[in-house]
């Protein structure tokens, strides 16, 4: 059956239910859709024989009268979730050939939801980077092309793979993780909707560890709708990580009522930041009139740590993951460097396993963790941490959502950005706040750049109130009528 | 806080990683920018302002000291390197 892979979640939940097509058809034209998309190197494992497996249980499923949430849909899960069985590389040398023999919370959420896998996507090494070019797979393209111009682009990142299968359409959605915008970047540079939960939404449990008090799971979708549906089926308490908050999970479908009048927006001042391109001021300020149109009352607010956010991310998150990634020593799983004695062992394994970007990290991590800069480092990033926290709870004793940009610039060329690291962490600069202070964000596909690439807005809201930030989202995609596609759409003919 | 080769070397030796001595330099360029930059939190005055530990206020769960899962021996050992008699094998530790 042809476009069924153009289909979104929620019509592909609705023509599931009607019973125009089985979720065999539905599976098996996304795993055509996968192989179509093959070019851009969005995956780094596909599984079609296990995805018709599960879509022939999830057929059976329905026929029993016993149909999940999301029965049969065909979703893409990002190579940092541990899928038993499924090669898990995070993106890295070092796991060759690691198959974990248990499931992660999230992962085991959406199958028991019906949900089907289509394959582990491509993704920056240990989900450290903005571009997705610093995977051991190799870079990600972007399904996107500036009008004539067919020079690739990277798809942000670090959910890069993610990203442009589901922009590509040869997966109706996909799941990722944020750690500093690696959901929310990844989905403006590809025109799609991305969210990162509040902290504690989704379990970590099996989720290959980056920083662990910023890492969150969340879903990839084209619309703001199918991101309820997924976040619905992948949130919950799990005992199995401590940082799990057990709160009962809203019907976050039922809170798109298309309503936000009397809602108040604040529009924080602190993120006008220097050499901002002026079409993004614009758009952000459309998207302020949109919901203003709608009803909503724009405010505005100060953040006043703002800047201090990206610095202070790069403390914490390289300090995480330099204890995080200790665990890679060629003992257990993955790749082994030998060596004459343990030591050398280790030294050559992760010299040899972990990527530039990544050693890179774990050096910062090392140095900032170190008798004698642990102050001065460290914990002045924990306290600058409690600062921007602190600006947001005031802010949100004024204002019920904040809006943004989500990112600073459009998708950029693949090896753009590459020899200046700090140019590079620059496109979280709106991204990484939200993540410093656990807070839930998303992004939403608003408008082509003059560039004819997408440039997405930026929704964050109070801590456990996606539903509010999810209301104003939807109303916000409903007025920006982002309809505008990619150059390479699966389906449709050859990648460029 | 520049950091010059021999730093990099003795984090790299914290580490536990490898770095070839020719990329040592660059390195230590690529993180003295990095921590050139990090630099500009020092201008703030967090004399009294406690370091965050929980981004959402909870209290840790607690829970039974209880194996909840177990006898997965062969299970753990089939992603090692090199592993014999149900045990992972490593270079000689003790002489």
């Amino acid at each position: 059956m042809s476009g069924l892979s153009e289909l979104t979640i929620t019509e592909a939940r609705d023509g599931l239910a009607k019973g125009t097509f089985s979720a065999r058809d539905l599976v098996a034209a996304f795993i055509a859709a996968v192989e179509q998309t093959r070019p851009l190197n969005a995956f780094i494992t596909e599984t079609p024989e296990k995805a018709l497996e599960m879509a022939a249980a999830s057929d059976a499923r329905r026929r029993a009268g016993e149909a999940g949430a999301l029965e049969g849909i065909p979703l893409a899960v990002k190579d940092l979730f541990c899928t038993r069985d499924v090669p898990t590389t995070a993106g890295s040398h070092i796991l060759d050939g690691f198959k974990p023999p248990y499931e992660s919370t999230v992962t085991e959420n959406l199958w028991r939801a019906g949900a089907v896998l289509l394959g582990k996507t491509n993704m920056d090494e240990f989900a450290m980077g903005s571009s997705n070019t610093s995977s051991y797979y190799g870079p990600v393209e972007n399904p996107w092309r500036r009008p004539g111009d067919n020079r690739p682009l990277v798809p942000g990142g670090s959910s890069g793979g993610s990203a442009a299968a589901v922009a590509a359409r040869c997966a109706p959605g996909a799941i990722g993780t944020d750690t500093g915008g690696s959901i929310r970047q990844p989905a403006a540079f590809t025109g799609i909707v991305g969210m990162k939960p509040t902290y504690g939404r989704c379990s970590r449990w099996g989720v290959v560890a980056f920083a662990s008090s910023l890492d969150q799971a969340g879903p990839l979708t084209r619309t703001v709708r199918d991101t309820a549906i997924m976040l619905g089926a992948m949130a919950g308490h799990d005992p199995k990580d401590s940082t799990s908050v057990n709160r009962p999970v809203p019907d976050y479908e039922a809170a798109l009522t298309g309503d936000v009048r009397g809602l108040k927006v604040g529009i924080p001042r602190q993120y006008r930041v220097d050499g901002m391109p002026g079409e993004i001021e614009t758009l952000w300020q459309r998207g302020v009139e949109w919901l203003k149109a709608a009803g909503a009352e724009p405010v505005e607010v100060s953040l006043p740590h703002t800047k201090y956010a990206l610095p202070a991310y790069y403390i914490v998150a390289p300090a995480e993951a330099s204890s995080n990634l200790a665990r890679y020593d060629g003992v257990r799983y993955g790749l082994r460097v030998p060596g004459a004695t343990p030591t050398e062992m280790y030294e050559a394994t992760r010299g040899e396993g972990f990527g530039d970007e990544v050693k890179r990290r774990v050096l910062i991590g090392t140095y900032v963790l170190s008798a004698g800069y642990y102050d001065a480092y460290y914990n002045q990033a924990r306290k600058v941490r409690s600062l921007i926290l602190r600006d947001f709870t005031e802010a949100f004793e004024s204002v019920d959502v904040l809006l943004t940009p989500t990112a600073p610039s459009t998708a950029f060329a693949i090896g753009e950005k590459m020899d200046d690291p700090i140019a590079m962490y620059l496109n979280d600069v709106f991204t990484v706040p939200a993540n410093l202070a656990g807070l839930p964000g998303i992004s939403v596909p608003a408008a082509l750049a003059d560039d004819g690439l997408p440039l997405g807005l930026q929704v964050v809201g109070r801590a456990f109130d996606e539903e509010t930030m999810l209301r104003v989202a939807d109303v916000l995609e409903g007025a920006a009528e982002f309809a505008a596609e990619p150059a390479f759409v699966a389906g449709r003919g050859e990648a460029p | 806080m520049a950091v010059d080769k021999a730093t990099v070397a003795s984090i790299a030796k914290l580490a536990h990683i490898r770095v070839a001595d020719a990329r040592r330099e660059a390195l230590a360029d690529e993180l003295s920018n990095i921590l050139g930059w990090i630099e500009q939190l020092s201008e703030l005055d967090t004399s009294a302002v406690e370091p965050m530990t929980s981004v959402v206020a909870m209290r840790p769960p607690l829970r039974a000291d209880a194996v909840s899962d177990g006898d997965r021996r062969d299970d753990v050992l089939r992603n090692a390197p090199e592993a014999m008699h149900g045990y992972f094998v490593v270079p000689k530790v003790v002489e």
